[in-house]
């Protein structure tokens, strides 16, 4: 037997598209010097089955990912996102020079509101992908692990001298998410189920500050919880000794996602697709539009007027097998018309999905496509997102 | 009976001229929950280290090899409809495929079982 392709942000190379070399421990080549998380041990004694990703030793499951996954889509999963970089980025003027990297609206963004925002090129295409929030005149950031170092770099280099980033390295991050998760935190740190979906506020728990946003990244409600890596491990216990808690591993983070229809940086969004073929024009409110004046924004404000040439769409496949990232788009011709950016089989649904991109006047739901694997042809159709609907929590909303 | 295993974690088990193979309980564990098997119609002619069947869990695809030349006498029709089942009983009823051997003298060389199992340990 011979593991011949691999699925899911579960070894960093992927995120630069190279293939997995099909043994999970990474290889016996030039192996990268890999980082250990603050949780380490937690998840270890945790039975977490730890890969490399991101540039560090990540679990990537605990009992199984198909459990993990229903779980939290029933119950409440703990994950650790430490890998995650944490800014903060303060100075005169922040708000003003941040809206010169991104098209977000920094400038009217409501305190403690985290903003989902994009970092450009000069082309349009996307650096990465971040929540953004407000903090008074400072801002929150949230960037993705694989690329934070650049992240860095990349706004060190354009922002002015005096909009300073901090990289808050001492800080954990965990995320709780799904149905129950209110009820969990609710009994850990009383008060934080006031919030509304997205929307953060600082804590104090048993002496140690923490910073926690009500959002995630599986269409759950959730909470976000910055937290000071020397009390994570305490907070991770406390959280999990509820019934209704499980630690979750990665393999379930990116099988919760692709169910929600949510990109992953360095897979279904990188520095050759935009914002626009991407279907994040969310992220671009009105003033922004109007007046330009981020990264790319002749581009992008052409694509948002004309269309683009490509877009970012679902695919419903027949069968069992999953389909997956790389895989490529075919027309009725067998003409080659876009590619699977990530797929994989989904717990919820029991059958293969997949997202990817396809020329435009191709992109709308029910147009029938064919997906090539291994020379092995899929019937495929193109259906809107997310696969699983989103269940936020909306504050007066009737549940 | 014979009961044999390969460095790829393929277990074969010999009756007469007629072999059974499928993945070892530690290629199940390594690949986790399996989500989608393919195996070879009967009829179908595999020579050693050709790929015979598909495996696919969550996270990887697998192709599995045949470690034997033979011809198929039967694919095992319950783990296509029931993929879990490699997971829940791999060295049994999760079996792959049944194939009639050219040459017994292609499983000289491999492991016993009790060598597999102190081999998978040192992994």
């Amino acid at each position: 037997m011979s593991r011949e392709v691999h699925n899911g942000p579960t070894d960093e190379t992927q995120a630069r598209g190279t293939r997995y070399s099909g043994d999970p421990q990474g290889g016996t080549g030039a192996a990268p010097q890999l980082d250990k998380l603050p949780l380490d041990g937690w998840h270890r004694a945790h039975g977490g089955r730890m890969v490399p990703f991101a540039g560090y030793e990540m679990p990537v499951q605990y009992e199984g990912i198909i459990a993990e996954h229903l779980w939290t889509r029933e119950n409440a999963g703990l994950f650790d996102v430490s890998h995650m970089g944490q800014l903060f980025i303060h100075g005169r003027g922040a708000d003003a020079a941040l809206e010169r990297l991104m098209p977000g609206d920094f400038r009217s963004a409501a305190d403690m509101k985290p903003k989902y925002s994009l970092l450009l090129e000069e082309d349009g295409g996307i650096v990465d992908d971040l929540m953004a929030t407000r903090r008074g005149e400072d801002f929150y950031v949230v960037v993705n692990g694989a690329t934070k170092h650049g992240d860095i770099e990349y706004m060190r280099r354009r922002l002015p001298e005096d909009v300073v980033i901090d990289h808050m390295k001492e800080q954990a991050l965990l995320a709780l998410q799904g149905p129950r998760a209110a009820e969990v935190i609710e009994t850990i740190i009383p008060s934080v189920s006031e919030l509304s979906f997205m929307q953060a506020a600082p804590f104090n728990w048993q002496g140690h500050n923490l910073w926690i946003s009500r959002s995630g990244y599986t269409g759950e409600d959730g909470f976000e919880i910055s937290v000071p890596a020397s009390a994570a491990a305490a907070l991770a216990d406390a959280i999990t000794a509820h019934e209704l808690a499980k630690p979750i591993g990665l393999g379930a983070r990116d099988s919760l996602r692709l169910e929600a229809g949510l990109p992953l940086y360095g897979h279904d969004l990188d520095t050759r697709t935009t914002p626009v073929m991407a279907g994040l024009t969310f992220a671009i409110n009105k003033r922004r539009r109007a007046e330009g004046g981020f990264p790319g924004s002749m581009r992008i404000l052409a694509e948002l007027e004309n269309g683009p040439v490509e877009k970012r769409i679902g695919f419903e496949i027949d069968g069992r097998q999953p389909v997956r990232e790389g895989a490529l788009v075919l027309d009725g011709e067998g003409s080659e018309v876009g590619k699977v950016t990530s797929g994989g089989f989904s717990p919820s649904l029991q059958r293969p999905i997949a997202m990817g991109y396809v020329a435009a006047h191709l992109s709308e739901p029910g147009t029938a496509l064919k997906l090539e694997q291994r020379g092995k042809l899929f019937d495929a159709r193109v259906v809107r997102m997310p696969f699983v609907p989103h269940r936020y929590y909306r504050k007066g909303a009737s549940a | 009976m014979s009961l044999y295993f390969t460095k790829e974690h393929e277990w074969i088990r010999v009756e007469g001229d007629t072999a059974t193979v499928g993945i070892s309980d530690h290629a199940q564990e390594q690949l986790g929950d399996i989500v989608f098997v393919e195996v070879p119609d009967a009829g179908r002619r595999v020579a050693k280290g050709q790929e015979a069947a598909v495996v696919e869990s969550v996270k990887a695809a697998s192709d599995v090899y045949s470690p034997v030349s033979g011809e198929v006498v039967e694919g095992n029709e319950a783990i296509a409809d029931d993929p879990a089942l490699v997971n829940s009983d791999p060295e049994g009823q999760g079996w792959f495929f049944k194939l009639k051997l050219d040459n017994p003298g292609e499983l000289d060389g491999l492991m016993d079982e009790s060598a597999y199992r102190e081999w998978v340990k040192t992994l």
